[in-house]
Parts: C-alpha cells; sequence; structure tokens
C-alpha cells in the first residue's frame, strides 16, 4: 500500500509492523512525532504493546534494559540531548548484549542550543558498541526497521541498533512510501527468542562484575560480533529484498562509481542532493561518483578499499565535526586506507551543521575540490559552508 | 476556552494588592515603579502562544525587578537561569544576566554561579517538565541544601515546546499526544515534596493573579534560602485551565507560614487532582534555617599568586 505520510508516521508503522512488546521514549525535538504516533496506535489497539512514558532519556532506555532482560522485543527513539543524556545506558545496552532498535532523528548537539538537523549526536556515539545504520530517505528508514531487529536478535550479534535518520528533514517530510505488510514482515522477522532472559524458575544474573580477568574477552566478542555483522547486514538486506523487492545496497551502495576520476563518500539525506550534483557535473565533464555509507558501525573498511580503489582523490562530506581533529567519517576513512597502499588523498568536508542547508553548490565545490587534489597539493579538512564574514 | 477574561475577572482570587500589603512588601508593587519594567524587555521575537501564562510571568518578574531597582538594588547582580521548554525562552526576554541552560538542568547551573559568587541574586525559571521530571533530583538537593536561590515553576503541567505531553503534575486521566488513553499515574504535589526536601520557602501564585504574583516573586527573591514558587500557569494550547482555576483559587489568609504542620496541611488540600478542590494560593511557609552557601562565608576567588606562595613556603622549611 502506497500512500503520503509524514516521515515520521511512516517510522511508527514500520515499528508497528516489527510487533515490539515494549516501547518507552521521552518528547525530544524532532523525535516526538514517532513515538507520539505510536501511542496512539497503542491506545487505538492497533499495536499490542506497553508503552511506558517516563521522566527522561535515561529513564526510557533504562526501562527497556529491564524490558529486554525479560525477553521483550523493545524500542525507543530519540535524538541529540536526548541521545547524550543516554550515554551511560548505550554502553550498558551493548555490553549485555540486548538487541534494542532505536531510531535516531539525527540533531545538532548544544551549545548553542539548536533543534536542527546535522548527525553530531549519533556520531558522538560512535564507540559505544551499537550498530549505526543511516538511512537516505524515508523509505529506506522504515525498511532498515525490521532488518534492524532481524540484525540485533540475531544469535550471533546480539548488539543494539540504531536507525539512524536525518532529523526534520526526513521525520518530518510527507513523501510517497510504500507501508509494510504486516504479515510479511512477521514472516520475515521471527518472534524474539532469546536465550538468556530473567526467569524466576531458572535464576540468572544480569549486570555482574566482570574483573580484569574477565573484562577484555567481553569487548572481544562485542568487537567480534560487529565483525560478523559486517556479513549479515547485506544478507538481510537481500533476504528483505526477496519479500519485499527493495533493496538499497549491502554495507554500501554506490553511484556513479563506473569510470568516475573522484568520489564523494557520505551518509544520510543529503544523498538525494549529491546524486543530482553529480548529474550535473557528469554533464559537465567532471567525472565524480558517490559512495553511500549505510553501515557506520560497524565500519565497512573492506566495502569502502574496494569501492574506492580507482578514484583518484576523495571528498567526504558529513554533517558532524570532531572538535578537535577533522570528522568522524573521514577520520574513519582515512584510517581504513592507512594500512594499505591506498595513497588516495582524502579531504573530509563538514557542513549542513545545526540545519545549514548543503546546496547543489556546495556540492559542486567540494567535488572540484576532491578533482583538483588529485592533480595538485593536497586540500586539507575544512568546514564547507563557513559564513566567513560573521566571525 | 481561552484565556480572555482580565485579570480583575479572577474571583477566586479574593483579595486586592491594598489589602494583601504587609510590612516588608514593596508599596511601590501595587503602583507602577519608577523604573519603567519594559526596560527590561528584549528585542527579541516573542514566541509564546497569544494568552500564554508566561506572559503574566515575565511581566510580573519585570515589575518586581524594577521595584528593586527603584530602591537601588543593582540590577546587574541578578542572574536569571532557565530549563528548556515554553519557559526557557524568558531568558531571552529579560534584559537582565541570563543563563539558558540543558533540559532539567537549572538548579546544577545556579548553585555554581551562587556559589562562585553568593552576592548574586540568583533566580531560575524552570518549567514543571523541566524541574519535576528530567532535573527532579536536583530540585531535591537544592531544597535540602536550602541554597539561597529562588525557583519560579512555570507550572502548566504539559509539555508545551514538544507539543502536548503529559508531566509529572498533569491529572491522572490527562489526554497528551503520548497519552492518549490518559496517564495512569497520580500527579506529584510538588509543593509537599518541597517542604520535606527542606525548602524554606513555599508559595503558589496563579497567573491570572498578576498582583499576588508579584507579591510572592518578591517575597521569594528576598528569602535568605530556596525559596519555590509554584506557579500554576496556564497552557492555551494543550491545557487549558483557566475556567477550573479561576473558580477555584482562593488566597490563604492568616496561616502561620512559620509552621510546617499548618504549610503541609495546606499543601495538602489540593493534591493536583481534584478538579473539584479548592485551590491555595499564597505564602504557605517562610522559615530560616542554615544555608549552603553559609559554608562557603567569604570566600573570594581573587587570583593567588602561587609562585610568592611556593616560596614563602620554601622559605619556611629552610
Amino acid at each position: 500500500m502506497r500512500k503520503v505520510v509524514e516521515g515520521s508516521y511512516a517510522i511508527a508503522q514500520a515499528v508497528k509492523c516489527c510487533d515490539p512488546d515494549i516501547i518507552s521514549a521521552y518528547p525530544i525535538t524532532p523525535q516526538t512525532h514517532i513515538v507520539e504516533n505510536l501511542s496512539q496506535m497503542v491506545a487505538d489497539g492497533e499495536l499490542k504493546a506497553e508503552f511506558i512514558t517516563v521522566d527522561s532519556e535515561f529513564s526510557a532506555l533504562s526501562a527497556l534494559v529491564g524490558s529486554s532482560a525479560m525477553g521483550a522485543r523493545s524500542y525507543s527513539s530519540t535524538t541529540s540531548q536526548g541521545l547524550a543524556l543516554m550515554y551511560e545506558v548505550l554502553y550498558n545496552v551493548s555490553g549485555l548484549r540486548m538487541p534494542i532498535v532505536m531510531t535516531v532523528a539525527n540533531r545538532a548537539m548544544g551549545a548553542p542550543l539548536n533543534i536542527w538537523n546535522d548527525q553530531q549526536d549519533s556520531i558522538g556515539a560512535r564507540d559505544c558498541g551499537w550498530i549505526q545504520l543511516y538511512a537516505e530517505n524515508v523509505q529506506e528508514a522504515m525498511d532498515l526497521t525490521p532488518q534492524a531487529y532481524k540484525l540485533a536478535e540475531d544469535p550471533d550479534i546480539l548488539t543494539p541498533v540504531m536507525v539512524c535518520m536525518d532529523g526534520f528533514i526526513l521525520t518530518h517530510v510527507y513523501e510517497p512510501v510504500e507501508f509494510l505488510d504486516h504479515d510479511k514482515v512477521k514472516q520475515f522477522l521471527p518472534p524474539f527468542k532469546p536465550k538468556i532472559t530473567l526467569d524466576p524458575a531458572h535464576p540468572v544474573t544480569i549486570g555482574a562484575f566482570a574483573d580484569p580477568s574477565t573484562f577484555t574477552e567481553y569487548r572481544y566478542l562485542q568487537q567480534d560480533a560487529q565483525n560478523k555483522a559486517l556479513g549479515k547486514i547485506d544478507t538481510i538486506a537481500k533476504e528483505f529484498k526477496e519479500t519485499f523487492g527493495r533493496y538499497y545496497g549491502g554495507l554500501i551502495d554506490t553511484y556513479r562509481m563506473e569510470g568516475a576520476d573522484a568520489a564523494i563518500v557520505t551518509l544520510g539525506s543529503v544523498i538525494g542532493t549529491i546524486k543530482d550534483a553529480l548529474d550535473e557535473m557528469w554533464a559537465e565533464g567532471k567525472k565524480v561518483g558517490l559512495v553511500k555509507v549505510r553501515s557506520y558501525r560497524p565500519f565497512p573498511v573492506k566495502a569502502l578499499r574496494d569501492s574506492l580503489k580507482d578514484v583518484s582523490s576523495i571528498a567526504v562530506i558529513e554533517k558532524d565535526v570532531s572538535i578537535g581533529n577533522e570528522a568522524g567519517l573521514t577520520t574513519d576513512l582515512k584510517a581504513a586506507f592507512y594500512n594499505t597502499g591506498m595513497k588516495t588523498p582524502i579531504i573530509g568536508f563538514t557542513a549542513g551543521l545545526g540545519g545549514r542547508d548543503i546546496t547543489l553548490k556546495d556540492i559542486k565545490k567540494a567535488g572540484d575540490k576532491a578533482l583538483a587534489a588529485a592533480k595538485g597539493p593536497e586540500a586539507e579538512f575544512e568546514f564547507l559552508t563557513l559564513r566567513k564574514e560573521i566571525l | 476556552m481561552n484565556g480572555s477574561k482580565s485579570p480583575s475577572g479572577s474571583p477566586g482570587v479574593s483579595s486586592s494588592p491594598s489589602t494583601t500589603a504587609r510590612p516588608g512588601t514593596s508599596a511601590s508593587l501595587a503602583t507602577s515603579p519608577n523604573m519603567n519594567p519594559r526596560e527590561l524587555g528584549t528585542y527579541t521575537k516573542n514566541t509564546w502562544c497569544p494568552g500564554c501564562g508566561n506572559f503574566s510571568i515575565l511581566s510580573a518578574i519585570q515589575t518586581v525587578l524594577a521595584s528593586m531597582h527603584d530602591e537601588g538594588y543593582p540590577l546587574e547582580n541578578v542572574v536569571i537561569v532557565s530549563g528548556i521548554g515554553c519557559h526557557a525562552k524568558i531568558s531571552d526576554y529579560l534584559n537582565i544576566n541570563s543563563f539558558y541552560s540543558l533540559h532539567g538542568r537549572t538548579l546544577p547551573v545556579a548553585t555554581g554561579i551562587k556559589l562562585a559568587n553568593p552576592d548574586l541574586k540568583v533566580i531560575c525559571f524552570s518549567g514543571d517538565g523541566d524541574s519535576l521530571a528530567e532535573g527532579l533530583d536536583h530540585l531535591i538537593f537544592a531544597a535540602k541544601r536550602n541554597l539561597d536561590i529562588t525557583l519560579i515553576l512555570h507550572d502548566n503541567r504539559v509539555y508545551g515546546l514538544t507539543t502536548g505531553q503529559y508531566t509529572p503534575t498533569s491529572p491522572l486521566g490527562f489526554k497528551g499526544k503520548s497519552t492518549p488513553m490518559g496517564t495512569e499515574e497520580l500527579p506529584m504535589n510538588p509543593i509537599e515534596l518541597m517542604l520535606v526536601s527542606g525548602a524554606t520557602y513555599l508559595a503558589r501564585g496563579y497567573t491570572h493573579g498578576i498582583d499576588l504574583l508579584r507579591k510572592l516573586f518578591r517575597d521569594a527573591i528576598m528569602h535568605k534560602g530556596f525559596s519555590f514558587v509554584d506557579t500554576l500557569q496556564v497552557c492555551v494550547t494543550y491545557f487549558n485551565m483557566y475556567e477550573t482555576y479561576n473558580k477555584r483559587v482562593y488566597e490563604v489568609q492568616g496561616n502561620d507560614a512559620s509552621s510546617f504542620d499548618e504549610a503541609m496541611k495546606i499543601a495538602r488540600s489540593w493534591d493536583y487532582n481534584n478538579m473539584e478542590a479548592p485551590i491555595p494560593l499564597g505564602k504557605f511557609y517562610d522559615i530560616d534555617k542554615p544555608r549552603f552557601d553559609q559554608v562557603f562565608p567569604g570566600y573570594e576567588p581573587h587570583p593567588v599568586d602561587r609562585d610568592a606562595k611556593i616560596r614563602e613556603v620554601l622559605d619556611s622549611l629552610i
């Protein structure tokens, strides 16, 4: 069924089809509509789940730690300051190997106070042990939701997943989307059957101490699960395609990379604009391609090396900055190349911070700089759309 | 159901400013202060909904500050701290030193400001969603420590900025956007909570009784210790309580504000849930108790010549 709905409603519809047992969230712009729609679905009897209203994001995710320990499929959604308030619990969830799925409606981190989109919030939480998948559009964010549960609950993975979608740009846009069919999702995503839960008949302790003799191994197993997820993400995406007919690539996707001299690497909703910019560049004889990062954690090192091996230079455009260094995707990509023979110049651009538009002109500028870097001196990381006149 | 009634049309508020004025309350509050309170406004565009109770709170605090200025109090020694929510924009609308903090974190910031310079008058504005949910632990500790600051609670009993979800003071069964079936929790009584937590000044105002509101704000600001003014504020868009409040509110008279038990009795006479019960306004509690800021007497953060100090210590050892 194809319908024009708000992005947030579409996500709520996708979550509903996943039959979560427990939902807990605290309102925060621009996530609010997602959870409001879910609470309405619960109230209307469309969704047989408990919706736990709480006093903070910290409480929301903590409540899910409890419900997940009971073996309940658990869902939350947040953004920005809310995600930051969850920081302590993020590690708890991943360390306890709880397959919680959370939609992050990406938004800037204050100060200064700002409610608009960038990706500083989730990129800043990249080391917390959660899988992070980034959606280009509402349909992809919807489709990623059951895929995220399937991945998270896989006995080899047991790792929480953030489905990241750009706040306002995707959460508040009205566009036609194909609704998920509840019965088909049920076939695609079997019921959650955890191996270990709290059970009065078989008492266990969850959350116990690990002293120096075992702590490293717990971390190693988390790392190992993320590595295994590298393989599973594409497998699950292809299974999804078999059932629903839609496929967005596995760990990464590419556009106009065949015969490209340079590439732009990015994640999130800016990809649509980049594709338009690249069409214009190719018409001008400038061969710049695109690599879309769908999975940021686990970081698809091999897939990125393979897809970028033939270009002479790379521009990364991302909506975050590692204040004091460059930015998340840029530094990760550079690290991915270091222990190889690849000496391709990589220029990082931070753009779209706090909701500033990234225009076709901005993207072409980054593309031009990448093309120039292949021939001349390497450019360094920069703020792509800096208003120098107000500094 | 919109807030079209004039402030003078609040039938429940029985007393006029002249009869409520008492020693220690500036008479200028009942009339106009010399300083035009509008001078304390800013050019920032106001984005509160028309009819929002926040306008009364803003107006009342402007009048109180103007009267303090008239009496020679240097307004540069006043700091406003707000949280996140509709209320917090008051920091943008008041031409006073202000700090717009994180959601729920009004009081920790205010604590730091006050302890760094105990001579400052620190006035916090916070919402019920701000200080009674995400920041509740800070509220309890500010009261426990009896820090000499004031917290004015914009208690509209709904999350206005995120467009209409229930808060800790929403009544049982409140149908907000996150609770379409109605809440299943009884509301919190913040005055009762503050009383048992150790606050030394407790009052309740209503945004449809501006004279009383000014009096209580001033009284609370002048109080030495943690003062808390629960301000019943109407959210015209998401929880319009004007009619209910106008029928139910009354001002307490002749109560012994030094009595914990009496304050508790008044506080408990309305539980934020019963829509039929009379709602007391006014000062409920006012006592003196040792304050947290007194622990730091005379501390002056002057820069120290570290080299000279080290030489002094070394010389004494030789």
